[in-house]
């Protein structure tokens, strides 16, 4: 791999971002909107705004950058120009790691905008660093990016590539522990929410937004983050095959 | 002969259920402009993926440049253009080359030069979602035209080209093999094989013939090159 063919991946993926306004609107303004929608929800229970919206600035990202990396790639395939780069002078791990560092920087603008608003004119209250939410809420971005990477390869259609939002993300959003605290859930739920990435990034988040520091724990469950997306991008690279029938 | 580009024995292909190539066994010039021609379907587009290197083969030995296809040697010195326009219809004709020209390693003055070899000066700064699909073809090819690649494989790369940027192609194609590179140029159009060196006809998976357009003339009696290639098979030679 070359840093070369690295950067250059990451600055054409942004560009082709760059064409498309409207969505840079969208991934930057729907999350404030989401974290407005929701303070004036729990408009007679500010508590509960206050234990949900700290995680939620940090999951955001997450979540779209799993969407818009799925379908670039699953582009990418249908295009015919991922079969261009595989008779050209890149490697794998060139393009896996220009599209991660493509959207972990769209994923820090995204966290960024949604800290400013809900720590700002949201008035968001959080126990520990406003500046480590928007850290971790950059590599829950890479994680996302690396989960979509990989599940695209499974997908054939645009159609299948958004069903796997719900199918992949809804059910580790469920259970992370945002919703209902995980030891509450039933026994077999709990235990399938350890094998699932997002309830680490969560963990993360609920022990900066609450506890007020991350703590040993903390840093483990970075730490499994993380491994998480080294992993996935493993399997994301053993999907992108030279040959194909 | 200045010897063998490409030189293939025996190569099977299945895709899914179905035996694509038959055993085929060719062998392609180096310094000449080759025609890949025969019906939609026959085999062209998965003979040429195999040659690139992106096909998974069942049999057969494939040798590209003296090596064989798919090394990662070659990625610098063959260039694919496929039979649809793999380039990014969300980026500019400019963005497009720059970014293959950073992947390929090479200056960014040789984008003007691509540029001005398929005739899209005035095209470079527009979106190639807002292309024809001609001049999508056209970037794909630039594209490919960027390595200065020692053997360029072609597949369909005028169609849909009206008639004088297709002999412009043909003149560009002919300096290139002129200037020492080896090209494989695919075409289900039989007058396209005028412009060619050297033939190779495919049908059903299988070489039908392997000659010059003037010994297909000879050959079939025919002045016409479709109603030569139509004798050919109707003799029911090569098969």
């Amino acid at each position: 791999m070359s840093p070369r063919v690295t950067g250059a991946t990451a600055a054409r993926v942004l560009r082709q971002l760059r064409h498309d306004p409207r969505t840079i609107v969208l991934l930057l303004v729907v999350p404030p909107l989401l974290l407005t929608l929701l303070k004036y929800a729990f408009d007679q229970n500010p508590a509960a705004f206050q234990r949900v919206g700290g995680p939620l600035v940090g999951l955001f990202p997450f979540i779209t950058m799993f969407l818009v990396t799925s379908i670039t790639m699953l582009r990418e395939r249908t295009s015919g120009t991922l079969e261009r780069l595989m008779t050209m002078p890149l490697a794998k791990l060139d393009l896996l790691l220009g599209y991660g560092i493509a959207f972990a920087a769209v994923g820090a603008a995204q966290a960024l905008v949604a800290s400013l608003v809900a720590f700002g004119p949201l008035d968001l209250q959080v126990a520990g660093s406003a500046v480590l939410v928007a850290a971790i809420a950059v590599a829950d971005a890479v994680l996302g990016m690396a989960l979509g990477l990989f599940v695209s390869a499974f997908a054939r259609t645009e159609f299948q590539a958004v069903q796997f939002m719900p199918a992949f993300v809804f059910p580790q959003l469920l259970l992370c522990g945002l919703f209902v605290p995980r030891e509450e859930m039933a026994p077999l739920l709990e235990a399938a929410s350890y094998a699932m990435p997002l309830t680490y990034a969560f963990e993360a988040l609920r022990r900066v937004t609450v506890d007020g520091a991350l703590g040993a724990a903390g840093a483990a469950d970075i730490a499994i983050v993380l491994a998480a997306t080294l992993l996935s991008l493993a399997l994301g690279a053993a999907t992108l095959r030279r040959r194909t029938p | 002969m200045s010897g063998a580009a490409i030189e293939i024995e025996g190569l099977v292909v299945r895709r899914g259920d179905a035996e694509v190539l038959h055993g085929l066994s060719c062998a392609v010039e180096s310094g000449r402009v080759t025609g890949l021609l025969g019906p939609s379907g026959c085999g062209k587009t998965t003979l040429m993926r195999s040659l690139v290197g992106v096909q998974i083969v069942e049999s057969g030995e494939i040798s590209v440049l003296g090596r064989p296809a798919g090394a990662p040697a070659l990625r610098e010195r063959v260039g694919y253009v496929t039979q649809a326009p793999s380039v990014y219809a969300d980026l500019t004709v400019a963005e497009n080359l720059q970014y293959f020209a950073a992947v390929l390693g090479v200056p960014r003055g040789r984008i003007g030069d691509a540029v001005e070899r398929v005739a899209l000066g005035p095209q470079a700064g527009r979106l190639v979602a807002n292309l024809s699909g001609g001049q999508r073809a056209r970037v794909a090819l630039a594209a490919a035209l960027l390595g200065e690649p020692e053997l360029l494989v072609l597949d369909e790369p005028t169609v849909g080209l009206d008639p004088v940027l297709r002999r412009d192609l043909w003149e560009t194609f002919a300096s290139l093999a002129a200037a020492g590179a080896t090209l494989l140029v695919s075409s289900h159009v039989m007058d396209e094989a005028e412009h060619c060196d050297r033939l190779l006809l495919m049908r059903e998976g299988g070489l039908v013939a392997d000659l010059t357009p003037a010994e297909l003339r000879e050959r079939t009696g025919r002045s016409g090159l479709d109603e030569a290639f139509l004798a050919l098979i109707e003799a029911g030679e090569g098969r």
